[in-house]
């Protein structure tokens, strides 16, 4: 187990590199220079704005700065924002909680109806569940995120007046961050209507996250299911007289599991993508939020540092599910 | 009264192609304690009758039937649930492949500790002492080690053991036994089929064993019915069947047998059995059949009498076992 996972963090070192090279190359490709951005309307004058190229470095080739933004990455600098001045690993830090928060929601609303969607639409197969619950499938997979999320606002938000268009708490209560996670702050700070706050905030971008991630769980799940129910060992659980729930809910569905809980494992890099677009339109602030807003400001560190972490942050998941197979799957196992 | 009684199953499956029909007319009897020998080629029905008592075809199979009871009960009467009672419990079945038919995802003695909570209802200790028990019985070595281990980790042999403790662990009254050893090595063989006929005879159990291995028919069977192509076409106690065929196709799937070949060459059945497009319109054998005579050839043949093991042919086999009676009209009416 323990070779397993060291060969497995070795495999992460070239994908580190390939990581940091494309976010360094990517940002630079962009027209537009960060200090003019930096200056705003004010405008700057020349001996200043020379001045700040020679304090950046962007005088140096860029090829040193690339040397000199790894070697300050290997010793676990990412660097200070051109905006806020503050390291780029405080901030993603402060940000995270509010995107782990809401990617988890939506992974838990994806799972949860996910799973016993495609579970009912395998049993059912050719039935009125199974087209109902497929054609939803991809409709929800086909839909442009941020269209979705504007339609839920205009309905909930809007008309029905149900829930906050924005943010992730009312700007009647304030306290302290403890975890980071308003759910749990809000309860730990024992305001009346805090916890409700923060759960009315989250309910819309929980479920335009999780609406992709849930068509495709359903869908695999689906397929998973139809494959494992023609299996010799369903006809043995159903001549031992089990329960038809049992049958496809125990020996049928753990089965099925073993392709979908890689999916779930893939879905994290989605999420994360799709946290970007749905933090902008509720004003989350998160990374997602954060990342869209530094490439706008041509934050150079910002964006290197926040790619850098977001996908170190997807290769440990990624691990963390091959792990998990294992349980599930008693074949590969490792003793 | 007779402990299992079909009469008259016809199976057809919906394919893409129109109605198949897998099973058509076929009768079976089984008494109580009796073993009952089921013999056919690849696709000649004899799973799929026995799939159609337990109630484990996929639903695009239609059952039709004049009578499937099982003590009396019949079985498309009861509510799936109270079907359920009985299926596992006093009819149960152990298939071809024992390394595919266990759920890789459990361990074996979860598997065989389900069977005792649904239908008995013991507790985890008596469960567990019961599990041991049947694991002693079928013959598995360590059973207390091996409750916890995964059916991929143990051989075919271990495995169809398994499948077997976990079939007869509610002491069913009828045992179907699908191919139990096809997928077994020889010398297994010899040892699962002496396991089931033991289990029979200490437990009572009647044994319904499907098969295409004549030889296992000779050494179990007490009973024998030869289908062919979905129909079952004789039906004899088992020296009776050896000794005296009635039906052509009997008497050429013995001839078949190396043991009992005489010349240098083993004689063999010419053409292949009828599928979905190629059916005969009268007897089904008729294409491949040495004695077919013209009305073989329109007119589908009913069974005979018993005196005649119930044969399905219109001209069966005289005891010389070559030639044949001159077809008589009345009973193919």
């Amino acid at each position: 187990m323990l070779r397993y996972l060291l060969s497995r963090l070795l495999t992460f070192v070239p994908t580190f590199f390939g990581v940091t090279l494309i976010s360094f190359a990517f940002i630079r490709v962009l027209p537009g220079d960060p200090i003019i951005v930096m200056a705003g309307e004010r405008g700057l004058s020349e001996e200043r704005y020379q001045e700040l190229v020679r304090q950046y470095g962007f005088d140096k080739s860029v090829f040193q700065q690339y040397v000199d933004y790894l070697g300050g990455v290997l010793q676990g600098d990412l660097g200070a924002s051109f905006v806020t001045k503050k390291p780029v690993w405080d901030e993603f830090f402060s940000l995270f909680p509010a995107t782990l928060e809401l990617s988890i929601c939506a992974m838990i609303f994806a799972v949860a109806l996910g799973i016993p969607a495609g579970v009912i639409a395998a049993v059912n197969r050719g039935k009125l569940p199974d087209r109902l619950f497929m054609s939803s499938a991809l409709v929800g997979y086909s839909m442009p995120i941020f269209w979705w999320a504007l339609l839920l606002i205009i309905l909930f938000s809007g008309m029905l007046g149900w829930t906050p268009v924005s943010g992730r708490m009312s700007l009647m209560y304030f306290f302290e961050p403890v975890t980071g996670f308003m759910l749990i702050d809000s309860l730990l700070s024992g305001q009346e209507g805090a916890f409700r706050s923060a759960v009315s905030h989250l309910i819309l971008p929980t479920i335009v996250l999780g609406t992709i991630p849930l068509a495709v769980i359903a869908r695999q799940t689906r397929s998973a299911m139809l494959e494992v129910l023609g299996e010799d060992y369903i006809r043995t659980a159903r001549a031992k007289g089990l329960s038809p729930a049992r049958v496809n809910g125990v020996h049928a569905l753990r089965n099925a599991l073993i392709p979908v809980v890689t999916v779930i494992g893939l879905m994290v890099g989605t999420l994360l993508a799709g946290a970007i677009l749905t933090e902008t339109i509720f004003s989350w602030p998160g990374i997602g939020k954060w990342m869209v807003d530094s490439i706008f400001r041509r934050d150079y560190p910002v964006v290197q540092g926040g790619l850098l972490l977001i996908a170190s942050m997807v290769m440990i998941v990624n691990l963390t599910v091959d792990v998990l197979y294992g349980l599930i799957n008693p074949k590969i196992r490792r003793r | 009264m007779s402990l299992l009684e079909v009469r008259n199953l016809t199976v057809e499956f919906a394919t893409s192609a129109g109605q198949f029909r897998a099973v058509e007319g076929v009768d079976v009897t089984l008494d109580k304690g009796e073993v009952l020998a089921i013999v056919g080629e690849s696709g000649s029905g004899k799973s799929v009758s026995m799939l159609a008592v337990m109630g484990l075809l996929p639903w695009t199979a239609t059952i039709t039937a004049d009578r499937m009871a099982f003590e009396g009960r019949d079985l498309r009467e009861i509510t799936p649930a109270e079907r359920r009672k009985i299926i596992g419990k006093d009819i149960a079945m152990i298939f071809q492949e024992p390394m595919s038919s266990l759920n890789p995802c459990f361990t074996v003695g979860f598997q065989i500790k389900e069977a005792l909570r649904q239908h008995l209802g013991l507790d985890r200790k008596a469960r567990h002492n019961r599990a041991i028990e049947l694991f002693e019985q079928v013959g598995i070595p360590a059973p207390e080690k091996r409750l916890n281990v995964f059916p991929h980790q143990m051989s075919g042999g271990m495995n169809q053991r398994v499948m077997i403790a976990m079939a007869i662990a509610c002491n069913p009254k009828v045992l179907i036994a699908d191919e139990p050893t096809t997928a077994l090595d020889v010398t297994i063989q010899a040892q699962i089929l002496d396991l089931l006929l033991e289990l029979r005879e200490k437990n009572g159990m009647a044994l319904a064993l499907i098969t295409h291995d004549m030889g296992v028919v000779a050494e179990t069977a007490e009973r024998v019915a030869v289908h062919y192509a979905g129909q079952k076409v004789e039906e004899q106690p088992v020296a009776g069947l050896f000794g005296r065929p009635y039906h052509p196709y009997t008497a050429a799937l013995l001839a078949a047998l190396p043991e009992r070949a005489t010349s240098r060459i083993l004689p063999t059945i010419p053409g292949v059995v009828p599928g979905q497009f190629d059916r005969p319109a009268g007897c089904l054998f008729a294409p491949r059949c040495a004695h077919a005579s013209a009305i073989c050839q329109t007119r589908p043949p009913l069974p005979r009498g018993a005196d005649e093991g119930h044969a399905r042919c219109h001209t069966p086999l005289l005891p010389d076992g070559k030639t044949v009676a001159a077809p008589i009209e009345e009973v193919s009416q």
